[in-house]
């Protein structure tokens, strides 16, 4: 942005600057009673003049498990971006609950907040030993100092033993992360995600490489953990989605298509539409 | 394998050790080296007589001092650049800051013993002209507030230049580059003679420390005790960093910053800490670098100097602590062997012996020896 830009910024008279409004505080917690965690209103974001999201609307309800799908470059990914705060939208509002502002909010904050995120290209720490991934992930203080004195205690060991067992690697726990095959990466990634003991789940492409037997496994474990959080899901495999889904959402062009169960989703006609088209 | 058997059962034994340097073979060497040459070399040196095949002359006992104050280098570098994977190019300046520091209070020390006797100004400065000391010289002539400058002004620079560069998310070839500009920028400003420094003779003459002459064998023996003892606790220092939670989260920093960042850690910050660290140590071997040679100039800063450490590491080991310490000591051990007859060629030889060590040896000296040991 140039400093013309920023300057005009400044001087906007519809909005008061950052510093009067009143400091949002993580730990007034979340607000959940009018039904949906998240809130994406109008949601436009745009690379070089090319809409990636175009006013995209849509709430995640408390607890529940939504598919997303779509053609590639739907803008799905851009979505979980702007939800995490690694992408700031031109305008429109994403909430966390009613009370965060998830656009003044920069990505550490998000996800101290409660929001998780598996990226599509599933990245774990090589290096690290897998209980070591699952330490570092571990919901808790997360600065510099109290990481120096910070050591695992009995209670930490158990939640890592937990997810271990849930994400199926429990032989697995001392190699190192870069050593598993891409499923099991899959889902050390999805467990690193539990540790963090996060409200949203945002789960981006989760059986990718799979063979069909992992994706069973992987089914099984993403509905098991609806209800406890609320997950949402990004999958071109339609067979995967439609053994999980209870509600689709479909995007295109950056704005939602069609909304509602698989079945209802996939006679559309814009659907079968755009899917055909491709 | 019979360990993995017993951990299978219960699957997260890995109660952190309570032992610094367990599973550290390399670091326990190392240790145990220095200690040696701590205790030994005073004996060759000061109570072996001259005459005896036994005996260590002073002047070798400064060079040993001085490969130790290179090896704290190179342990400093590898701190960020093994385990935080940011390539410095500039750890020469923090080196030469704490020689400069350092070399304050020795000029200071000097008294009106300097050529032109003047109690309180350096020779050059009334060579110049100045009447009085300027303000930044106050204090240098307390050893304790040289010694905390000698942390501190390095630890400043670098905090400095840290959190401009981490914090609009520099990575990568251009903070390597930046960070080069940093060291070539103050050695420009080193040159001139209004900067207070010396100019480009920098501070030299230098009499005494703490009230011991500086060229005395009993000195002489006493800065390589203390070299040695420098570069074993700040391997400690550095030991208990790596083997921390901050040490892991540095390392999956190097690894994977933006996922780091996606867990709730602000990346950046721990860069700091650690690039501020490691800047500390940098200005600490400078310090005791300094009097060991007798004099700091701008060329310290020289931007060859930071690229010279960097082949240190790589050569000895990048990523393992030990191994950056051995590259550091052993490369300039080499240099002194090799500047005997082919001076001019040096620097030719390090360049070749970093594309070598690059190419086929790219975790050093210690993957060579590790996988000697793997092997039988
Ligand atoms: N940083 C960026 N700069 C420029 N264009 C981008 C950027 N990120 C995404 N895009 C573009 O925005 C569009 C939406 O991308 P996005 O990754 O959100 O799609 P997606 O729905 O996740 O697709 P896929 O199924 O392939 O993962 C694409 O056309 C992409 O090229
Ligand atoms: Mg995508």
């Amino acid at each position: 942005m140039s400093w013309l830009e920023t300057t005009r910024e400044v001087m906007r008279r519809d909005q008061v600057f950052d510093l009067v409004r009143p400091a949002q505080s993580v730990s007034a917690g979340l607000d959940t009673r009018h039904g949906p965690i998240l809130y994406l209103e109008d949601v436009t974001v745009s690379f070089d003049g090319f809409r990636a999201l175009d006013e995209l609307t849509l709430y995640i309800d408390d607890g529940e498990l939504r598919c997303i799908i779509g053609p590639n470059g739907a803008g799905k990914s851009t979505m979980m971006d702007v939800i995490t705060g690694r992408t700031r939208p031109d305008h429109g509002a994403a909430w966390f609950g009613q009370r965060l502002d998830l656009l003044r909010m920069d990505e550490t904050e998000i996800a101290r907040a409660g929001i998780g995120r598996k990226f599509q290209k599933p990245t774990v720490f090589p290096n690290h030993r897998v209980v070591e991934n699952l330490e570092l992930a571990m919901a808790g203080p997360r600065g510099v100092w109290s990481a120096l004195g910070a050591r695992l205690t009995g209670e930490g060991r158990d939640r890592i033993d937990s997810v271990l067992e849930e994400i199926g690697l429990g032989e697995a726990g001392h190699e190192l992360a870069g050593k598993l095959s891409h499923g099991q990466k899959q889902w050390l990634e999805i467990g690193m995600l539990l540790m963090q003991n996060p409200r949203v789940l945002l789960v981006d492409e989760p059986v990718a490489g799979m063979t069909h037997q992992e994706m069973d496994r992987t089914a099984e474990l993403l509905t098991r953990l609806a209800g406890r959080h609320s997950v949402v899901v990004v999958e071109h495999d339609m067979e995967f989605v439609r053994s999980i889904a209870r509600q689709v959402t479909v995007l295109h062009q950056g704005a939602v298509l069609a909304e509602g169960s698989m079945d209802e989703v996939q006679s559309d006609p814009r659907v079968v539409e755009v899917y055909l088209g491709e | 394998m019979a360990a993995n058997e017993i951990t299978a059962t219960r699957l997260i034994p890995q109660a952190p050790h309570r032992r610094l340097l367990h599973g550290d073979l390399g670091g326990r060497i190392l240790l145990g080296i220095l200690a040696a040459m701590i205790v030994v070399v005073p004996v060759l040196n000061l109570m072996v007589p001259a005459d005896s095949p036994f005996h260590v002359s002073t002047y070798a006992v400064t060079l040993m001092g001085r490969y130790l104050c290179f090896a704290l280098l190179a342990l400093a570098l590898d701190l960020v650049w093994g385990y935080c994977g940011i390539l410095s190019l500039g750890h020469g300046a923090f080196f030469a800051l704490g020689g400069y520091a350092m070399g304050m209070y020795l000029m200071r020390q000097i008294g009106d013993r300097g050529v032109y006797g003047d109690p309180v100004l350096p020779d050059f400065m009334v060579f110049l002209g100045w009447e009085k000391l300027p303000w930044f010289w106050y204090g240098f002539d307390h050893f304790w507030f040289a010694a905390l400058m000698v942390l501190a002004v390095p630890g400043l620079l670098g905090f400095v230049f840290g959190w401009l560069a981490f914090r609009s998310r520099v990575t990568g070839v251009y903070l390597s580059i930046i960070s080069q500009a940093m060291t070539y920028a103050l050695m420009l400003a080193f040159f001139r003679n209004e900067m207070g420094f010396g100019g480009n003779n920098g501070l030299t003459d230098f009499k005494d420390i703490l009230g011991f002459s500086i060229s005395a064998p009993g000195t002489r023996v006493a800065l390589f005790m203390a070299s040695g003892l420098a570069l074993g606790a700040s391997y400690l220092i550095c030991r208990t960093i790596v083997r921390s939670r901050l040490g892991r989260v540095v390392t999956a920093v190097r690894d994977a910053e933006p996922r780091t960042r996606s867990l709730g850690y602000r990346t950046d910050r721990y860069k700091l800490w650690v690039w501020t660290v490691s800047a500390m140590l940098s200005g600490l071997a400078g310090a005791l670098y300094v009097p060991q040679v007798g004099i700091i100039n701008p060329s310290e800063f020289s931007p060859l100097n930071s690229i010279e450490a960097v082949v240190w590491v790589a050569v000895g080991g990048r990523g393992t602590l030990y191994g950056a310490a051995l590259g550091g000591a052993l490369v300039n051990y080499a240099q002194t062997l090799l500047t005997a007859w082919l001076a001019e060629l040096w620097l030719f030889v390090l360049g070749a012996l970093f594309v070598a060590v690059t190419l086929f040896f790219p975790r050093g000296l210690v993957g060579l020896l590790r996988r000697r040991g793997d092997g039988s």
